[in-house]
């Protein structure tokens, strides 16, 4: 009696084993895919962000110049700042802080750059337009922030900005800051 | 594994004494306790953390401490508190109750549940300890970053941060093993006849908030890994020199960072209805409407994340989209607070603590929902962010919400777990300190955001003065309640009357067949739910 009892129970208890470890396969499943999902998020984010401008990423390559049409029925006005990041030690400015145009207009403006060490060192330029949905209409045909800057001590350097906004651009944007933070160069 | 071990401690009824009880116990009772008591240990030292702070702002200017130990304190005070207290606590629970209420003899997977908790304690030392190297030179003191752990600061910052980093992938362990063992403890063990449909509400609360602990753990782990790699091993996920953006920090923090806040609240909504159907003498109302709000709480949390940085800069589409379903959420918690305040109405109540704290907690819980709606407004937003005013509001959530919830539960099963009825007298007394201090603590914060007194600064200007002393004084008086709270739980385990199997006259449920304490093994022999 004893024994037939024990061996009903044994196997009541392999089964409850093996439902268990069947359902703990599964939750480790979803625990790896989460993993998974953490990680591929950020190339996510950064393809989302391209494609929508969402955090102001503009485009930091240079755009072949086509015959763009100037939008002569509308003016926009482009803001520049800059900063400088802990652990350069530059001084870094543009020198026109603010610019009026039509949509497709080319224009230049002037950044100045000064390294205030005794080192060669080299920075990086990182652009942010406010606000970012239009950063996307901001082309540039040439710039300083497409390559890493390297300055000798003391040297001071000027540095160019071409661009133009695309008549692309939203109609209801009217104002535009194209910001710049110059960064250790990375090694 | 489980049911042999559950075999293996019927043929020997006796086990270890003294610490290695504690050490080696697989008993789902065992460790609920230690889940407890570490909880509460926790909850003294984050609350000393806080005091200290609450020191340095009586009066503006700097007294006390340097701006650094403010914000390493700050920081600590809120990764112990949700790590190190609240989520034990409710884990605790889980592992005290959920075998009691659904008929089962333990945890599915009783050695992972003691794993579970032994991550815990480092956990906690290594959060803490660089606050002690900092004393011998070593290294400057603990992360100073605030417990978001927002980069390019976390990126700067000292070892503190690397600490914090480690602390979180053992506490994530540590509570994505207890979902596991929950999940399959409640899908697989249940007596016959509980379907899921009759499970305890405080079951269900806990089921929810372990699909989201294993949803979510993972991307927190995951991005302070990043973090990790991008301080030390050159990459460049948050560096923007390097390609990479610090806002999506914040994507991935949160993403983590609001399914947490149900993580910590879904436990303790289950309390609620239970304490009020045992004081109000009739069974719940909407029982289904309130399971079913539950997972649509469940579901909402983890599409909102983005409302808690909407400063950061969005799109307008964007902001629209996160407060419109973050304004959703209030739905699915109005039906509950309709359930809850319906599952009193008429009944024959009565106000012992449990009560007490239930019905002072669905006021303060209310009052901190209704401000989160306030923030979830991206044009009011802008003005409250970073306030004071949301410092107020979440302590409304996850104080009283949280908290004061788990103190009601404490009190509710306490007989139930030492077999001694503790002292109503001082529970009641513990139960008007703790809400009137509560208030006087955080409803001068809520002025001093409106007016503009941002969070996490150490220092304030003068027309802050009088809201700050008031509320300091009060948060002194919070913190010291809670000795009432520790004195009462310790008479109580030590004797006092005999508790009742029913303990209280309305209560329903499993755990209250059993006698009060239950035996060591109980429902060895399942019951039948009819």
């Amino acid at each position: 009696m004893a024994s037939v009892s024990e061996s009903k129970v044994l196997t009541a208890k392999e089964q409850l084993d093996l439902k268990n470890q069947r359902l703990i396969r599964k939750l480790l499943w979803m625990l790896l895919g989460s993993l998974l999902f953490a990680f591929a998020l950020v190339p996510i984010y950064n393809v989302l962000c391209t494609m929508t401008g969402l955090n102001g990423k503009p485009q930091n390559t240079a755009t072949v110049l086509a015959k763009a049409k100037i939008d002569g029925t509308r003016w926009v006005n482009v803001q520049f700042t800059s900063s400088v990041m802990s652990g350069l030690g530059w001084n870094f400015y543009p020198k026109t802080t603010s610019i009026r145009l039509h949509p497709g207009q080319i224009e230049t403006v002037i950044f100045v750059a000064k390294n205030t060490t005794n080192e060669v060192v080299a920075g990086q330029a990182i652009p942010s337009v406010t606000p970012g949905i239009a950063a996307a209409n901001l082309k540039k045909i040439e710039c300083f922030c497409f390559v890493r800057q390297s300055l000798k001590p003391g040297e001071e350097r000027e540095m160019p900005l071409r661009f133009f906004v695309s008549p692309e651009l939203p109609k209801d944007v009217s104002d535009m800051t194209l910001s710049y933070s110059f960064f250790p160069a990375v090694k | 594994m489980s049911t042999t071990t559950v075999a293996h401690h019927e043929e020997h009824a006796e086990h270890p004494t003294g610490i290695m009880r504690w050490l080696t116990t697989t008993n789902h009772k065992d460790i609920g306790t230690m889940y407890l008591t570490f909880a509460l240990i926790m909850f003294f030292v984050g609350g000393a953390m806080i005091l200290g702070i609450r020191a340095e702002l009586f009066k503006p200017g700097l007294q006390l401490m340097n701006p650094e130990f403010f914000n390493q304190l700050i920081g600590v005070h809120a990764l112990i508190m949700i790590f190190a207290a609240l989520m034990p606590a409710a884990t605790g629970f889980a592992n005290w109750m959920i075998p009691l209420q659904i008929g089962a003899p333990d945890m599915a997977l009783p050695r992972l549940n003691n794993w579970g908790f032994w991550l815990l304690p480092p956990s906690a030392i290594l959060l803490t300890l660089p606050f002690t190297l900092a004393l011998f030179g070593i290294g400057d003191g603990a992360l100073a970053t605030g417990w978001t752990f927002y980069p390019p600061l976390s990126i700067q910052g000292g070892i503190g941060v690397d600490f914090a980093i480690f602390a979180v992938h053992l506490l994530g362990i540590s509570s994505v093993l207890g979902s596991i063992n929950i999940i399959v403890t409640v899908f697989n063990m249940r007596a016959p006849g509980m379907t899921l449909m009759k499970m305890p509400m405080f079951v269900w609360g806990w089921l929810i908030t372990a699909f989201l602990l294993i949803a979510t753990i993972p991307v927190l782990a995951g991005a302070v890994t990043m973090l990790l790699t991008d301080r030390h091993f050159g990459t460049h996920f948050f560096d923007a020199a390097g390609g990479g953006d610090p806002i999506m920090f914040q994507h991935l923090f949160w993403f983590f960072g609001h399914p947490e806040v149900y993580i910590l609240l879904l436990p303790v909504w289950g309390f609620i209805p239970q304490i009020l159907e045992t004081f109000s003498r009739k069974p719940m109302y909407g029982y289904k409407a309130q399971v079913y709000s539950f997972w649509a709480v469940g579901a909402l949390s983890v599409v909102v994340w983005a409302h808690h940085f909407f400063t950061s800069g969005m799109p307008v589409p964007a902001l629209l989209y996160f407060m419109y379903s973050t304004m959703a959420i209030s739905l699915p918690l109005a039906v509950m607070f309709f359930c809850w305040i319906k599952t009193m109405w008429k009944g024959s109540m009565s106000f012992e603590t449990p009560m007490l704290f239930t019905v002072g907690w669905i006021i303060l819980f209310g009052i901190g929902g209704l401000t989160g709606l306030v923030l979830a407004d991206v044009a009011a937003d802008a003005q409250y962010h970073n306030s004071y005013f949301i410092v107020a509001h979440f302590h409304y959530t996850l104080f009283a919400g949280g908290i004061m919830g788990i103190m009601a539960g404490t009190y509710y099963w306490l007989p139930k777990m030492t077999g001694h009825m503790y002292n109503e007298k001082l529970g009641k007394l513990h139960f008007w300190l703790t809400a009137i201090s509560f208030n006087l603590t955080f409803i001068p914060q809520f002025f001093l955001g409106l007016a503009g007194m941002p969070r996490r600064i150490p220092d304030y200007a003068l027309q802050f003065a009088e809201f700050n002393m008031i509320s300091t004084i009060a948060a002194f008086t919070l913190g010291l309640s809670q000795l009432i709270f520790v004195y009462n739980i310790v008479t109580c385990a030590r004797g006092g009357k005999k508790a009742t199997d029913q303990v209280w006259e309305g209560a329903q449920g499993l755990e209250w067949t059993l006698p009060s304490p239950p035996p060591y093994h109980s429902f060895t022999e399942q019951p039948t739910v009819k």
